[in-house]
């Protein structure tokens, strides 16, 4: 465990060196951005809605009695999208989405001898092939959360809209409702961990991985597994740390 | 010139290449030969530095290699031009952006000389007007040939061939011989090629290495492999009837 630990920062490392040519690195950082971004738009779209509603449901199911406003789904159903289900729910399917994508490349680039092949013109294949990646994910994925974010709501107001329990008034008043600010900033926080985590542990993968066409899945399931835990442990620790 | 001194190296407890000494001059195509596993393509590694000896070092025209760090060995690699068994070209991009890849890095050429530079190799391998291509749609014979534009698209002075001809028909297997030949030739590039073709080796193989068991066990020219009384080298390069027949004959 610690052998890979520290493989993984040395390769870190590498990534980061100076770019061997900027403008370069600059087109693929645009072109990772477009394909974490834009490529995952339709996916973060319809899981938000949907989570937005049942979140906006099942509160309304367990919450809604006479002692109670009905203004909490509102509030209930905001804090949790902000703080939960937007960065991590979403960064977990980017998991599946965006990680796998990136282990698969980077480890077929090895196994088809690509990677030597940048080596020996000269390139620092990690600054080459991660770096634009991490910086990609750590850009587009908080923008992802973002938008992940007002669609789950709106898919709560629509929920409401459908549904008799909760008045669409009721739903937005709820929202506004004791606003904490914090929750914005765990959820900022959360969002770029969790795209630092995808891209850097599946680039880790896809990068040693050695065999054939048999192990470069394995790699990206590998890469998907472990991304997911760490996900979900750093959400306990900035949860812990943050709320 | 390349020098290879005192390589060792070892994978675990297995010692694959012990104590190869060997140099490569320039102007003429230098074949490592040996039956699979002989250590031929980890010699290869060794001496580009994908693999890192054991002990022993490499030297490019007296400077080595093996002691230098990543930042270091950078202007000797942009003097190296590889193409490799599977042609190794980025899918991602089409056969020119393959070409100039190199130059976008590591050169402040325009785009027009960019361009130039890429028709003129393309031109180089036979492959004139196939710049748009991406490599899923060529065949071996012209992944391979795009692989050898991509090498010689900075000029190199050292020029690396892994199993050039695998995979392939004999008839194209002779062209991307006679292109590599006729490169090393034209641009006096230090090539190394290591191989176990034996049309190869008898029609180009103007300095051979032969390893067997991890060791240099034979090194001579084309002409004097066809009288050679080494027992191991003459089972490998005269293994087939059809091979002891053109030998009697020569």
């Amino acid at each position: 465990m610690f052998t890979s630990l520290g493989r993984y920062i040395l390769l870190l490392r590498l990534s980061f060196r100076k770019p061997e040519k900027f403008s370069v690195y600059w087109k693929e950082i645009m072109r990772e951005m477009v394909s974490q971004g834009i490529g995952s738009l339709g996916i973060i779209a319809i899981i938000s809605v949907f989570i937005g509603a049942v979140a906006a449901i099942q509160v309304a199911f367990q919450l809604i009695s006479p002692y109670i406003t009905k203004t909490v789904v509102g509030s209930i159903s905001r804090d949790s999208t902000i703080l939960e289900f937007s960065p991590t729910i979403s960064s977990l399917v980017l998991t599946g989405r965006i990680g796998s994508s990136i282990a698969s490349q980077i480890g077929t680039m090895r196994v088809t001898e690509q990677i030597d092949a940048l080596e020996i013109m000269g390139v620092n294949a990690p600054g080459y092939l991660i770096s634009p990646k991490i910086i990609a994910g750590i850009t587009m994925i908080p923008l992802l959360v973002i938008i992940s974010v007002i669609l789950g709501l709106s898919g709560g107001y629509v929920a409401c809209m459908m549904s008799r329990d909760v008045s669409t008034t009721d739903y937005v008043l709820g929202l506004r409702d004791g606003f904490n600010p914090v929750t914005v900033t765990v959820c900022a926080v959360k969002a770029v961990t969790f795209g630092f985590i995808i891209t850097s542990v599946c680039a880790y993968f896809g990068f040693y991985t050695s065999g054939g066409s048999l192990e470069v899945g394995q790699s990206a399931t590998k890469g998907v597994v472990f991304s997911c835990i760490w996900i979900l442990f750093a959400d306990l620790v900035i949860s812990s740390l943050l709320l | 010139m390349i020098e290879v001194k005192n390589i060792y190296k070892t994978f675990g407890e297995n010692e694959v290449l012990k104590d190869i000494n060997a140099t490569f001059k320039p102007g003429k195509n230098n074949l490592i030969i040996g039956s699979s596993g002989s250590g031929k393509t980890t010699l290869l590694k060794c001496i580009v530095g994908l693999h890192e000896p054991t002990s022993g070092k490499v030297l490019y025209d007296d400077v080595n290699f093996t002691d230098m760090h990543f930042e270091g060995r950078v202007p000797i690699r942009k003097q190296i031009g590889m193409l490799f068994q599977n042609s190794a070209l980025f899918d991602s991009m089409t056969v020119e952006q393959n070409i100039i890849f190199p130059l976008d890095l590591f050169t402040n050429m325009s785009k027009a000389e960019k361009h130039e530079r890429a028709d003129f190799c393309l031109e180089r391998v036979n492959l004139a007007g196939k710049n748009k291509l991406h490599p899923s749609e060529l065949s071996g014979g012209m992944k391979k040939r795009v692989g050898i534009a991509r090498a010689i698209s900075m000029q190199p002075k050292y020029l690396f061939v892994d199993e050039p001809n695998s995979g392939l028909d004999p008839l194209t297997a002779i062209l991307i011989d006679n292109l590599i030949s006729e490169i090393t030739q034209d641009f006096q590039t230090t090539t190394v090629i290591v191989t176990h073709d034996m049309n190869s080796v008898m029609g180009i193989g103007d300095h051979i290495i032969f390893l067997y068991d991890g060791k240099k066990w034979w090194e001579g020219t084309n002409h004097e492999i066809a009288h050679t009384d080494n027992k191991e080298l003459n089972s490998f390069v005269f293994a087939s009837p059809f091979m002891q027949a053109a030998r009697e004959k020569l």
